[in-house]
């Protein structure tokens, strides 16, 4: 904006002539053509979120957030289903994000660049797009039946780490890549080795970058219904999972489950338990928030 | 009410039958030892709690019926206010799904709005499970139109086979009836994993040659969302579809039920309700709802006091969730099932099959 701005004031001198008249009307026109795109965005967004706090917003009381499940509307709660998203979320993070910075490491700074790199590149590139609910019966057919490890919040932890793997390595190489060669070349000229080069220089300084991929794929993992219910969440438990061995279910399958109810006071619910993910979802965003801004403040070439 | 009971019976094989209907008529003069709490002449026992009720742990598994899953649901969630430990998961695959890892042996108790199909006892067979059958609720499927439409108040089960046969050419409401408006059909109907479109058909369209299920015609919108059913059909003038009585009755101001007829010239038009269901007038689209529990897991004592839970508390809760109790009769007779079950007396239903 400011740079077309600018531009224009520039130009002040140039303008005659009909040619110059008509790209000006041109660049005005593109101007509030991407405008009305934004805003399109915004008010979308804007209207779920008022019409979300207004159905959602008054079945909230503490009762709701400490309530188990019930078939009494007046009763049902989403402890469980918290629970649950907070286990698989941990769990998730804690195995896919060593995982992909290490694969991202590896592709970036190690890996030679040969014909087998570019099938290995492709690939994580291909897996990032496949539909979620494949990586559910990999995940019930790998996880939960091959592995024996049944029906529980490991097997769903790993199944949403395959997710959101794809994701957090390529966000992380593109972060990693976007630091500049000079602080590597001045690493290794010290005499450090890639691994010293890697750890003190290059991952602190791409640290924000990998945080915010990390951060998107989280997000998207903890919305995720359809590859959980395939892995074996159960709709319905009397129990809080208590451990990796637990049976569990999470937020927006409990959310899934309250819409196809009968009875409305059900499907206020649901809406209820909508605004509760998305008051998870921003406070896991405002941590790895404060955590990037923390991170770039240090990172100084 | 005989219609019903024989409905009940359906999927229970003929000896075991016999055999309950012996102990039925056996329970007045027998009540005696392990079966004490239950008072005779078809009474449903009243729940009592044993003592050692809170030392009961473990966790008792359930998959199945997404109609019969609420059921189970809210008898897991009040067992779970007197037996804290013991934790109770139910999911919902649909009834065929449910069986299949019923029969593997993945879960201890399958919810079922169909009885179990001879291919699904052969897969139990196969893999060593034996089960018991407890019939404990009643459901009519039922015909919905959008509250807009005021001529299709009956319908006959000869249409309905006409309507969602495989080779079906019905497309408008005046093909059915030269009288009724120029209106296309726009069909709804729950998806093949559910064990209301196995019901639904086997009474509407019956068997082929071979004994299987006629599969009905494709061009519906299928989902195993009955919600996504009610707004379709409330959402077109020309809807059209089935689904469980629960979710007629909550959404009653936005669709109307058809009442259907057993004759072809709609002289005995019956409206789904709660009494014609009970009574098994509503026919032939009344049904039961089943609780199937493996034999051996019934060997545990928190499967055992969760069952106990389940048939005496049934009658209660079952409304509650906005289905029909079956007979006071039914729920003794589980209960006395149950009884013989726990006791070893009885044959599982599983090995009461003959032999196919």
């Amino acid at each position: 904006m400011s740079v077309i701005a600018g531009r224009r004031e520039a130009g002040v001198g140039l303008r005659s002539g009909p040619q110059v008249r008509r790209r000006e009307g041109v660049a005005r026109l593109m101007h509030l053509l991407f405008l009305l795109v934004t805003s399109f965005a915004v008010i979308i967004l804007g209207v779920l979120l008022v019409s979300i706090l207004n159905d959602g917003l008054q079945g909230i009381d503490w009762s709701f957030i400490t309530s188990r499940a019930s078939r009494r509307p007046e009763r049902a709660g989403l402890i469980t289903a918290l629970f649950g998203t907070l286990w698989i979320m941990a769990l998730t993070a804690l195995i896919a994000i060593p995982i992909g910075i290490g694969a991202a490491i590896y592709l970036e700074e190690y890996a030679p660049r040969n014909w087998w790199t570019k099938v290995l590149q492709t690939n994580i590139a291909n897996l990032a797009g496949v539909p979620s609910v494949v990586y559910g019966l990999l995940g019930l057919g790998v996880f939960a039946n091959t592995l024996g490890l049944g029906r529980t919040v490991i097997t769903g932890a790993l199944t949403m780490s395959l997710l959101v793997l794809p994701i957090i390595i390529i966000a992380s190489q593109e972060a990693i890549r976007a630091v500049p060669l000079s602080l590597r070349e001045a690493a290794l000229a010290l005499g450090g080795t890639p691994w010293q080069t890697a750890r003190s220089h290059v991952l602190p300084a791409a640290m924000p970058g990998i945080l915010t991929g990390t951060i998107l794929a989280l997000s998207r993992a903890i919305g995720e219904t359809a590859p959980l219910l395939v892995a074996g969440a159960s709709l319905y438990l009397t129990f809080n999972p208590g451990g990796i061995d637990s049976n569990y279910t999470v937020l927006p399958i409990q959310i899934y489950n309250w819409t196809s109810e009968a009875k409305q006071e059900f499907k206020d619910l649901a809406a209820s338990g909508i605004v509760v993910l998305l008051a998870v979802l921003i406070a896991m965003n405002t941590v790895a928030i404060v955590l990037r801004q923390r991170f770039s403040r240090q990172a100084r070439w | 009410m005989a219609r019903i009971l024989g409905r009940l019976g359906a999927g229970i094989p003929l000896a075991s039958l016999v055999a309950l209907v012996a102990l039925l008529a056996l329970a007045p003069f027998a009540a005696v030892g392990a079966q004490d709490a239950t008072p005779a002449g078809g009474e449903v026992a009243p729940y009592e709690a044993p003592e050692n009720i809170g030392e009961l742990e473990g966790t008792i598994s359930s998959d199945g019926s997404s109609t019969v899953g609420p059921i189970t649901q809210i008898v897991a969630e009040d067992f779970s206010e007197v037996a804290g430990n013991v934790d109770v998961t139910v999911d919902i695959s649909g009834t065929g799904g449910g069986f299949e890892r019923f029969c593997a042996g993945e879960t201890d108790l399958q919810n079922a709005s169909r009885p179990i199909g001879d291919d699904e006892i052969q897969a139990c067979a196969d893999a060593g499970v034996d089960f018991y059958q407890f019939p404990v609720a009643l459901d009519g499927i039922t015909i919905v139109v959008p509250e807009g439409n005021d001529f299709l108040t009956c319908i006959s089960v000869e249409q309905l086979a006409a309507i969602w046969g495989p080779e079906s050419t019905i497309t408008n409401y005046n093909q059915l009836n030269p009288e009724f408006p120029d209106l296309a059909i726009d069909l709804y109907g729950p998806g093949s994993d559910s064990g209301t479109y196995d019901f639904f058909n086997e009474e509407i369209l019956g068997e082929d040659a071979a004994g299987e299920t006629v599969t009905p015609r494709q061009d519906y919108t299928p989902s195993e969302d009955d919600n996504v059913l009610v707004e379709g059909v409330s959402g077109s003038e020309g809807g059209f579809g089935y689904f469980g009585f629960a979710y007629f009755e909550e959404n009653q101001d936005s669709l109307n039920a058809v009442a259907v007829a057993q004759s072809s010239d709609l002289s005995d038009c019956v409206q789904p309700s709660i009494e014609t269901i009970a009574d098994g007038t509503y026919a032939p689209l009344s049904r039961p709802l089943f609780v199937y529990v493996n034999a051996e897991s019934l060997q545990r004592p928190e499967v055992q006091e969760f069952m106990r839970f389940y048939v005496a508390m049934a009658v209660e809760l079952v409304t509650e969730v906005g289905f029909i109790d079956a007979p006071a009769e039914q729920y003794a007779a589980d209960q006395e099932k149950l009884e013989a079950a726990i006791a070893g007396t009885a044959t599982p239903d599983s090995q009461a099959t003959p032999a196919a």
